[in-house]
């Protein structure tokens, strides 16, 4: 008990035992000395303990990290409403993404999970170098992960497959992406081998200048049939409001290429806002580490005082953890 | 540590060197301070400020309702909706949300702990930051051409309109990190910093409301921010998520907005509702009835709150889910009158001391009584057909709104202004600027009710001939409203002059803030506080001399 070590003088010069306590007893209690003495030059005075220190910033980060999984989660409710919705979206969508490359970007995230594990256990055993090192490790996993994300990005960005309403993709992108390297969409069931070329009136505008070199693929009309089963089973949302026809098409070269889906570009959508805000979220992670990385250099971190080296590991385990569920529910559908 | 004298012999005044005002001086030591109750103050001065603008809007709306047609010169439609806009957006997102954690509870919350600071104190001072950039934002807005979509965003209409939507949004999503870092930051606060024998049962209540406020603000306000996130999204890019234009769903919109929003109604009634059971006890000095039972039914409404968010699509929604909805609503409704009975029963029998806090308290139970019992109204599904996007639904919710959080918003401020700034104010100008802005408040939206039951839809700038009357007498209630907040504030900026220096424990609470001076030390007790029942006043004495309460040597025995 405090009081025990130090009691609490009331106006009338009487201690009170039970129910008074304060942080400052509380500190002496843990420390079992003089609160004066031992302090960490690391403790900030508002605190008692490095103890508490250390639960706050703990208690703290995982409440954060509950924030950034809602953050996320939004946009996983997003993803899972379309999906449930409209499935041939991301059936056909996902054609466009490397799953190589995805992976290979999975495995460099989970190496640099672990290098920053290992980081954190040598901060606690104070071994400078090898914190050091695992820092920087860390470090370079993440910049490996952002260059290849560059390489998958502008790869699809070069070919006019943007985001929403920019969405304009050239002939070479779907030939490649849906004919060639990776070989599926051969055998999807398309079923829709009519061939229509009247353009719908009412093209929407940014689509039809955007995509000259896709006019002539762009095939406005849907089967009247299919268009009619689309909308009862799946499209509510067609009916709240109606989107133009100009996003409405098949594309079609030769008859087996699959046909791209209405609203094709709301997977493109979905793919850009969820691996653009994971990607600007490895951004900060690598900010944080930089810091650490800089005390770490300066010797700063010991059994004694690791909170930070703890808490940016934990942050980028949760960046790892969105990715390990971005990955499949993007690349690995079939 | 300062040198303490004491004046009077039962020590309720006692003057302290390096109280946390005048220990630094100049605006540099305000802007870089990491203490909780200057950011707390300046939280104060921000919020009213904005709290004015929000209030001149408002006044122009009243103006322009004040006759059919055009009323305001140079009003027309368009600006009006602008300026309906801009009314809603400040009071909500930069007023009543951060209102009462951010200024009063920053303030209170780390003392009411007997605590040096909040956790995090560099953070609570970067939230304070965000709040500043967040209504930097809201000026833009405002100054460029302002959004006019309402503070709820709807899509399509926010997709499409060509006002300044974005800084509006992204003002909103900042506000947002605002509010999450504020709770988070109270959250390990009341976890970590509690001493110990300061067990959960023994906080005072308004650390309660605050821990479960700030529960909704960690959960909620992310999905806000993701919302606002794909809102702008879809106005940029098209993405197709909200925008039908695109094959988007509007409906969805709604449904992500209101699982944060109506959670966020929660944000701000129930640091209220913990600001109304730290004051009628003190001035019923009578122990507060049902303490677990107001602390659990906190806990209770912030459980609820996450699972009623449809009662705002009535209309767009399957029949299945709007009975779901409605039964779910209806029962968040139990818990808010646990704590109506409770406070009433606190009163009853209680030696009822009628000081302005204690004047806004009982405003309080009048007011959220009505505005809760017309929630139900809403949440009943046929009546809510008739009545959704008419004038019920803004009485509903102004009833709540400001009828209960901004009411109890004022009622705290007085009730520590004491403590925070060392002064007493008129107790007369006081009790008059309740009093008037009680009686506005009622002239202003009683009425309201009425237009919404006969199908005076809102958000409209014109309305038929039959409505005149009403519509002018809410607009009457508006002015006396106005200038009962003017009383107050002239009551309260008095009183930083001219006021009278103030006791230690001028109501005789028995909460550990009180037992710090008046102003607080920088360091916010010289003296380390004792920990006790928080509203257990038995032992407390009235010194007519100091006019202050202390407390008598038995108690400290008896405990
Ligand atoms: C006590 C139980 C309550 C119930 C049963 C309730 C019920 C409802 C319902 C059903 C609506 C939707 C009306 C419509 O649009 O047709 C509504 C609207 C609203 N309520 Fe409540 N409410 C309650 C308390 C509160 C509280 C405490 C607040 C805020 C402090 C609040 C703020 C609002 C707001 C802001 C709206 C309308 C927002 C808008 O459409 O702009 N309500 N309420
Ligand atoms: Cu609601």
């Amino acid at each position: 008990m405090g009081s025990e070590s130090r009691g609490i003088l009331q106006d009338s010069g009487r201690t009170r035992r039970r129910l008074t306590m304060t942080t400052e007893t509380q500190a002496i209690d843990k420390s079992g000395h003089d609160h004066d003495h031992g302090h960490s030059p690391y403790l900030q005075h508002h605190f008692d303990t490095m103890e508490q220190q250390f639960n706050s910033g703990k208690l703290g980060m995982w409440l954060f990290l509950a924030t950034e999984i809602l953050l996320f989660g939004g946009l996983f409710v997003a993803y899972a409403i379309y999906r449930a919705l409209h499935p041939e979206i991301f059936e056909y969508g996902h054609h466009f993404l490397d799953p190589v490359m995805g992976g290979t970007n999975t495995a460099v995230l989970i190496l640099s999970s672990f290098t920053m594990a290992a980081a954190v256990r040598y901060a606690q055993e104070g071994k400078k170098t090898m914190l050091v090192a695992c820092l920087v490790l860390t470090l370079g996993g993440a910049c490996g992960f952002l260059v290849i994300k560059y390489f998958e990005y502008s790869h699809k960005m070069v070919h006019g497959v943007f985001p929403g309403k920019f969405y304009a993709p050239d002939d070479h992108i779907l030939e490649e992406e849906l004919m060639g390297a990776h070989g599926h969409g051969h055998e999807e069931g398309d079923g829709h081998h009519e061939e229509g070329h009247g353009h719908a009136a009412g093209d929407h505008e940014e689509a039809a200048h955007e995509e000259p070199a896709a006019a002539p693929m762009v095939v406005s009309q849907t089967p009247p049939a299919a268009e009619g089963e689309f909308v009862i089973e799946k499209s509510q949302i067609a009916e709240a409001g109606g989107g133009p026809e100009g996003l409405v098409g098949i594309v079609q070269q030769e008859p087996k290429m699959p046909k791209r889906p209405e609203k094709a570009h709301v997977f493109f959508g979905i793919y850009y806002l969820m691996t653009g805000l994971h990607g600007l979220h490895v951004v900060i992670g690598m900010c944080a580490i930089g810091w650490v990385l800089l005390k770490a250099m300066k010797g700063v971190f010991g059994p004694e005082y690791f909170t930070p080296v703890d808490l940016v590991g934990l942050y980028w385990h949760l960046v790892d953890l969105i990715w390990i569920f971005l990955f499949p529910l993007l690349y690995l559908i079939d | 540590m300062a040198t303490t004298t004491d004046i009077y012999p039962g020590r309720p005044y006692t003057e302290v060197e390096g109280n946390y005002l005048t220990h630094e001086k100049g605006i540099l030591s305000w802007l870089t301070t990491v203490d909780h109750k200057r950011i707390g103050v300046m939280y104060l001065m921000c919020i009213s400020t904005a709290f004015l603008f929000g209030g001149l809007f408002a006044m122009v709306i009243r103006w322009e309702l004040f006759a059919p047609g055009a009323t305001v010169p140079g009003l027309n439609a368009d600006r009006y909706n602008q300026i309906f806009t801009l009314h809603g957006a400040i009071m909500v997102f930069l007023v009543i949300i951060p209102g009462i954690p951010a200024a009063l509870g920053n303030f209170v919350l780390p003392m009411m702990l007997g605590a040096k600071d909040v956790a995090f104190p560099r953070l609570n001072l970067m939230s304070w930051y965000l709040w500043v950039v967040g209504a930097l934002f809201a000026v833009i807005s405002m100054v460029t051409s302002a959004a006019d979509t309402g503070w709820t965003f709807y899509t399509p209409y926010s997709t499409t309109t060509q006002t300044a939507v974005i800084p509006m949004v992204v003002g909103a999503f900042i506000l947002g990190f605002s509010s999450i870092f504020t709770g988070l930051n109270f959250i390990v606060t009341i976890h970590k910093m509690r001493p110990e024998g300061l067990t959960w049962f023994k906080l005072p209540l308004f650390l309660w409301s605050i821990y479960a406020t700030a529960i909704i603000q960690v959960i909620a306000t992310p999905v806000l921010g993701i919302t606002l996130l794909l809102l702008i999204a879809e106005r940029v890019m098209g993405v197709g998520i909200f925008d039908s234009t695109y094959g988007g769903d509007p409906v969805l919109f709604q449904h992500f907005f209101w699982f944060y929003s109506h959670p966020a109604v929660y944000i701000m009634i129930l640091p209220a509702m913990g600001v109304i059971s730290e004051m009628i006890p003190v001035f019923s000095r009578k122990h507060i009835f049902g303490y677990t039972a107001i602390a659990y039914s906190s806990v209770a409404i912030a459980m609820f709150s996450f699972i009623v968010w449809g009662h705002h699509m009535f209309t767009s929604m399957s029949p299945l889910s709007n009975m779901i909805f409605s039964a779910v609503t209806f029962s968040v409704s139990i818990p808010s009158a646990v704590k109506v009975f409770n406070w009433t029963a606190t009163l009853y029998k209680g030696s009822i001391r009628l000081a302005t806090p204690m004047c806004y308290a009982l405003a309080f139970l009048f007011l959220f009584t009505i505005g809760g019992l017309t929630g139900l109204h809403l949440a009943t599904l046929g009546t809510d057909i008739h009545l959704h996007d008419t004038y019920f639904v803004v009485a509903h919710f102004h009833y709540v709104m400001v009828g209960s959080t901004m009411i109890a918003f004022l009622g705290g401020l007085h009730y520590w202004w004491p403590k925070i700034f060392g002064k007493m104010y008129s107790e007369t100008y006081g009790r008059l600027g309740c009093l008037t802005t009680f009686i506005g408040f009622n002239v202003t939206f009683l009425p309201q009710f009425v237009l919404g039951t006969r199908g005076m839809p809102r958000r409209y700038y014109d309305y038929l001939p039959e409505f005149q009357t009403l519509h002018a007498v809410s607009s009457i209630g508006a002015f006396i409203m106005g200038a009962g907040l003017f009383i107050t504030l002239f009551c309260l900026l008095h009183s930083l002059k001219w006021g009278k220096p103030a006791a230690d424990n001028p109501w005789g609470s028995a909460a550990l803030e009180w037992q710090s001076t008046s102003p607080p030390h920088y360091h916010n007790f010289t003296k380390e506080p004792t920990v006790g029942d928080p509203y257990d006043y038995q032992d407390f004495k009235w010194d007519p001399k100091a006019e202050g309460y202390y407390k008598t040597a038995e108690g400290q025995g008896a405990a």
